[in-house]
């Protein structure tokens, strides 16, 4: 017989013989306190069943090894490791996988290894502490038969620079192999993945370390294997998790080519490379690679872009979970958000019950918990989740006299996580995200005080002393929002408030909250991305134990954020505006007559046919607002993300019918197409009718300042208006729609029913709605009323790539950041009369569900953003508005390239 | 390599062991119960002079009434009351031509001990167990001065498991632990190595997490004495799941152990011969050292007997042997110095199964 190759030979109830052919071994890690918060909380409330399933649902996704930690300052880790391992032993299923006994702590380590019968794998051991204790700690490794990750780690510290990694690993090997008699192919060497792109020039380099160091550690090092932390190399891109996954795959793409052959990733949510879109993969590669000084700025550019998806399991239609027992059902009915039994079910588990708030406190929380943490470990989706909660909030109300009644008779209250007081902010409108968001946090048990929209802040905060708030959450959607929580976060300071404050929605990001928000105000401020993170963001911000080291990271995170700010010499220089005028766009106009309307002035389009607007629809947003990411149709057969997709298009095709056979909605109109002349940045409205009058209104522009080639105009929205002095005659439209009269009625029926999912649903096909009617109106008008394009013909999917002649920016958007032109606007199509839309002191629009802005006809006007300005334009934009410059400094806050005074 | 590694206790015999290993398939001996059982022996037998007053006659203030307690079979404890009865044992396997003879110390653990509340009598059992078998041996060996002969001192798995819980209300608890395991292996390797055990096996193995425990408690022992002996490991497949009763597959077994380097992985106990040869060839194929089987005679009958003929078990032994499985092979429940007899008859003509070349070295 020959010699069998070395080969690692780990072993759980079942063997996992490492062969190359299997590549590359996943390591499944939400079984760790120290990097899951859920986790981390079912072993401080000893919910060890819980800990389980986490546990189980790893071995079901695939993990290979499941690497367990338990080190955390307040748990009893050597306890808490042994209780769990000796658990998870019971269960045939979890312990057919080796266990990878994970902890800083020899002790901790020496006691799972006390509770494993097959061979498991130590992380870590290393020279850290010097030789004497790397060699005992090895032999002892070696005699409790098992594997060891050794960090690329010395009495010098962590090994950064491949010529460290590697010359470490290799005095580490030697050390073990030659001294110690540790099998070769039981080392697994972690020479440390860092974080790249994070600003400072010296990191930019360690993806690259690794993957150098991880090719010569194998070719130089025999039988040995690498492993390697995966999530720290994206670090700098935490909240955009389809950025940091494209990360993921790109650096494994290269690490593996190297010869890296063990991992903790969550493998199944990572992308194939050559699935991702070419440009962020060229940019990506850039960054892993470290092949372009500037591939941060150019990364960082286009990040925002790819928005967040996950993907899901396809749930049973199987009937046979009605013959489970009642708690059973409970869960299940949870877990997949069926709501028809929720009643019937949560009687009879009251009647089984002691106190009917062991209903909630057993299987209902149980199942959410469940639904929680399939969430939060991204293998369940917004709208499932929304469905989940329904299915609770029934059960709740159902329970809820009982509970009253039972609580009258012995003063005994359920417990919970804590209590939130949310609003969107002062003058904005908008809580789809909001009302998700406060959904989600309920799931996880915690208190809700949804103060609902246009709330001041002396009301958010009067309510959160009232009610004995824990934090308070804002949200807003448009950009004057940004101003008015900063002034909340000032409010919360001058008034001795300590509660965190969380910050959330469409238009608020980690930068403005660091640069903007978090300066004013002294206790935890927080930036949530989406609804996903608002569960861990509020249950680290809540617990005594994690707040600290949750704060302090946060806070460094935005300190840097502030300093990078402070320091933009990398970021582009701006030219003066005197170049950026001289570089307008020039609309031709000596050969060019703009087209005259075939219906000048204002047009009121009232209860428009829902039907009519159907077609229109762009589906792709819809799906961005559950958070499902991925553009319509191909979304509805993406391999992630499809079978929600579907389910989700199923259910809102099926209110869509109600809406439109109902009436629910009505959808009114107005526009306008006056005469027009561009002065300088400005245009000039006037009256078709009374030529040579003086201007109805003028418009004010602004221009971006970009140093672009001589060929590439900097574009401002009034280089699309013949001017003044080229004597065309040149025409200008507005409009203002919405598709949300009526809406609160039925918001308001289905909030009594418990049904935030039908609830967020309606409000989210109105918005499309009033999309759609955007498109069909700007449609109507390039075909008959102006008339300028009567032939145009192009289908739903070329209108959504806006493959039309001229444009519709909305004012509050790109191309036109002011916010308060909506007043010139909604003043010229007395759009609340016309349209019985109104607008707030921050210029949202009321319904929500509505669309405004400004028609341009020239077949050369384009979208644009327009980027940052300097104090020299702000200056002269506010001279032309008639305001000071800080009036101008703070409508236009999102733009400023520079720090106001 | 140039790992440094302990002197073994006694290199010459060891080479011997290895040579004879290379050469042939050995023969290791069979029940030792099963044969104790033909002898009917009473509670009287059992306790001798020395425990004949209810108490250890030795130790009567360490252990007042505790010896009061039953010590019918407890079969080890023969070993100081009846030797002759082991000692004829161990020369009827040796005359049926075993080449491996295995202590009678199955249960001398503290743990198993402590069901006569005798477990002070630990490492004298072991020793005792020890000096008889190789006693023996050396008998034998004297009269077939050819055929080197060896004793195997056995750690049994005690009545405890690590890694099951006794309770099923709480899959969590455990009535034993790595550490109490440890140091009742400890003090039983301490009696086994000075008794003059030629090898250590720990055998019967239905938790490898205890058998992990042994394990480690050797080579403290060795690190301790700064020698060691050559180590045997043998796990059994406790039912037709083809798993061990902590629910490991063969292959993972051998994976959980062989940090040990031991001179040979096997399995015994549970099953007849024929069922255990897919568990076997499982070993052959990923196991870099020897490999062992010594079956029972087929499973229990009705009344818990053994109905496999020295012929039958013989044949099926034999046909692993031509499969190149195996390189020690011997009996476990219900076989007989007959059932030995037949099978060293049956592979005497078979080559061993081939070693991995680096086997030795490893093992070394």
């Amino acid at each position: 017989m020959s010699t069998p190759p070395r080969r690692m030979r780990l072993s759980g109830l079942e063997p996992l013989v490492v062969t190359p052919e299997l590549n590359f071994i996943n390591v499944g890690e939400r079984t760790n306190v120290t990097g899951s918060a859920q986790f981390r909380k079912m072993i401080k409330e000893e919910r060890y069943e819980d800990a389980i399933e986490v546990a189980r649902q790893q071995v079901e996704n695939g993990a290979q090894i499941l690497d367990v930690n338990m080190d955390e300052g307040l748990i009893d880790s050597e306890k808490a490791m042994a209780r769990f391992l000796n658990l998870i032993a019971s269960e045939p299923d979890i312990a057919r996988i080796p266990v990878m006994v994970d902890s800083s702590k020899w002790s901790v380590i020496e006691a799972g290894l006390k509770c494993l019968q097959g061979k498991g794998v130590v992380n870590s051991i290393s020279l850290k502490e010097g030789e004497a204790a790397f060699v005992e700690h090895a032999r002892k490794v070696l005699r409790y038969g098992a594997a060891a990750v050794v960090m690329a780690f010395d009495e010098q510290g962590q090994a950064d620079t491949c010529a460290r990694k590697v010359e470490i690993c290799a005095r580490a090997y030697r050390i073990l192999v030659d001294e110690v008699g540790f099998p070769p192919e039981d080392i697994i060497f972690d020479p440390n993945i860092f974080a790249i792109a994070t600003g400072i020039e010296e990191h930019d380099n360690y993806a690259v370390d690794f993957i150098e160091a991880t090719r010569i550690i194998k070719a130089t090092l025999p039988h040995c294997h690498v492993s390697g932390g995966v999530s720290n190399v994206s670090f700098a891109f935490r909240g955009n998790e389809p950025v940091r996954a494209a990360i993921h795959s790109v650096f494994l793409l290269h690490a593996i080519a190297a010869g890296m052959d063990f991992g903790i990733v969550n493998a199944g949510a990572l992308p194939i490379v050559d699935d991702l879109d070419a440009e962020l993969r060229e940019h990506v590669e850039d960054i892993v690679l470290n092949r372009r000084p500037d591939a941060t700025e150019r990364l960082l550019a286009i990040a925002d872009r790819y928005r967040a998806g996950r993907e899901s399991a396809p749930d049973t239609r199987d009937e046979a979970w009605r013959a489970l027992p009642v708690s059973k059902r409970l869960a299940h009915a949870l877990v997949h958000g069926i709501d028809a039994f929720v009643d019937d079910d949560t009687e009879e588990a009251r009647l089984e019950a002691v106190r009917p708030l062991d209903v909630i406190e057993g299987p209902l929380m149980d199942g959410m918990n469940v639904v929680g943490d399939l969430f939060g470990a991204g293998k369940m989706f917004l709208p499932q989740v929304v469905k989940s909660a329904r299915v609770m909030k029934k059960a709740v109300a159902w329970l809820l006299p009982y509970i009253e009644a039972e609580k009258a008779r012995t003063g005994d209250a359920g417990k919970s996580n804590g209590k939130i007081v949310m609003a969107t902010v002062k003058g904005d409108v908008h809580d789809i995200g909001k009302n998700i968001v406060g959904v989600v946090l309920r799931c996880n048990n915690f208190d809700v005080v949804d103060l609902g929209v246009m709330v001041p802040a002396q009301k958010i905060l009067d309510v959160a002393r009232e009610e004995k708030a824990d934090m308070i959450g804002l949200s807003g959607l448009i950009t004057p929002s940004l101003d008015e929580m900063s002034h909340v976060a000032r409010e919360m300071q001058r008034q001795d408030f300590h509660v965190p404050l969380l910050i959330g929605g469409a238009t608020t990001s980690r930068a403005h909250t660091a640069l903007r928000i978090e300066p004013h105000y002294k206790a935890p401020t927080v930036w949530v991305k989406d609804a996903s993170r608002a569960v861990g963001v509020a249950q680290s911000l809540i617990s005594k134990d994690l707040v600290e080291a949750f704060m302090a990271k946060i806070r460094a995170e935005y300190a840097e954020i502030r300093e990078r700010h402070r320091d933009r010499s990398g970021a582009k220089k701006l030219v003066s505006l005197d170049k950026a005028r001289a570089q307008r766009f020039d609309g031709g106009w000596t050969d060019y007559i703009p087209p005259v309307p075939r219906r000048p002035g204002l047009c009121v389009l009232d209860d428009v046919a829902l039907s009519e607007l159907v077609p229109f629809i762009d589906w792709t947003p819809f799906f961005n607002a559950w958070e499902l990411a991925g553009r319509f149709p191909a979304i509805l057969d993406d391999a992630i993300v499809g079978v929600q997709a579907s389910e989700l298009y199923r259910d809102a095709r099926a209110m869509l019918e109600r809406i439109v056979a109902e009436r629910w909605l009505r959808a009114s109109g107005v526009f306008g197409l006056w005469r027009a002349a561009a002065v300088g940045d400005d245009v000039e409205v006037r009256d078709p009718a009374a030529n040579g009058a003086a201007p109805l209104a003028t418009l004010h522009f602004l221009r971006q300042q970009v140093d672009k080639p001589i060929e590439r105009p900097d574009f401002c929205l009034a280089d699309f208006i013949a001017p003044a002095a080229s004597g065309r005659e040149d025409w200008i439209g507005a409009f203002a729609v919405t598709a949300g009269i009526g809406i609160d009625a039925h918001v308001a029926r289905f909030e009594r029913e418990h049904d935030d999912y039908s609830s967020i649903m309606l409000k989210a096909l109105a918005d499309r709605l009033a999309e759609a009617f955007a498109e069909y109106l700007h449609r109507r008008v390039r075909r008959e009323y102006w008339g300028y394009a009567p032939d145009e013909a192009l289908d739903n999917e070329a209108l959504i790539d806006e493959k039309y002649l001229g444009i519709r920016p909305a004012p509050g958007y790109p191309a036109c950041p002011d916010h308060t032109e909506k007043g010139t606007l909604f003043r010229l199509l007395d759009a609340t009369a016309n349209a019985g839309i109104s607008i707030t002191e921050s210029f949202a629009m009321l319904p929500t569900a509505a669309v405004s802005g400004w028609y341009f006809s020239h077949p050369r006007s384009q979208y644009f953003v327009l980027g940052r300005v300097t104090r020299e334009q702000v200056a002269d934009y506010a001279k032309r508005k008639g305001w000071s410059l800080a009036e101008a400094e703070r409508w236009l806050a999102p733009n400023l390239d520079y720090d106001p005074e | 390599m140039s790992v440094h590694r302990l002197p073994w206790r006694d290199p010459a015999r060891v080479a011997t062991l290895e040579d004879a290993l290379a050469r042939r398939i050995l023969v290791i001996d069979g029940a030792m119960g099963t044969m104790i059982q033909g002898w009917e022996l009473g509670e009287a037998d059992y306790r001798g002079s020395r425990f004949a007053d209810g108490c250890d006659a030795t130790h009567a203030h360490a252990h007042g009434q505790g010896c009061a307690h039953d010590l019918k079979g407890n079969n080890d404890l023969l070993l100081l009351t009846r030797p002759d009865i082991i000692a004829a044992v161990h020369t009827a396997y040796l005359e049926a031509g075993a080449d491996l003879i295995e202590t009678n110390t199955f249960n001398a653990t503290s743990i198993s001990q402590a069901d006569y509340h005798l477990e002070h009598l630990v490492y004298e059992l072991n020793r005792e167990g020890a000096r008889l078998a190789r006693a023996c041996c050396d008998a034998a060996e004297a009269k077939t001065p050819h055929q080197p002969r060896f004793a195997i001192g056995v750690l049994g798995p005690t009545s405890r498991t690590a890694s099951i819980s006794p309770d099923v209300n709480d899959p969590g608890f455990r009535n034993t632990s790595f550490d109490a395991l440890r140091a009742t292996y400890r003090e039983a390797t301490e009696g086994l190595i000075d008794g003059g055990a030629d090898t250590l096996m720990v055998e019967t193995i239905f938790d490898t997490l205890n058998a992990k425990a042994a394990l480690f408690a050797i080579e403290e022992v060795f690190d301790a004495r700064g020698q060691r002996l050559p180590i045997m490991i043998s796990g059994t497949i406790t039912d037709r799941s083809g798993r061990t009763l902590s629910g490991q597959t063969a292959e993972a077994f051998h994976a959980s152990l062989a940090h040990a380097r031991p001179l040979s992985v096997g399995l015994n106990c549970a099953l007849g011969a024929k069922d255990l040869r897919e568990h076997v060839e499982t070993l052959a194929r990923v196991a870099a050292c020897a490999v062992s089987a010594h079956p029972n005679a087929g499973l229990p009958n009705a009344f818990g007997g053994y109905d496999e003929t020295p012929g039958e078990m013989a044949a099926t032994l034999a046909e692993f042997a031509e499969a190149g499985l195996l390189n020690l092979v011997g009996g476990c429940c219900g076989t007989t110095p007959a059932h030995i007899a037949a099978i060293a008859a049956a592979v005497s003509g078979c080559r061993p199964r081939a070693l991995p070349a680096s086997a030795f070295e490893r093992a070394a």
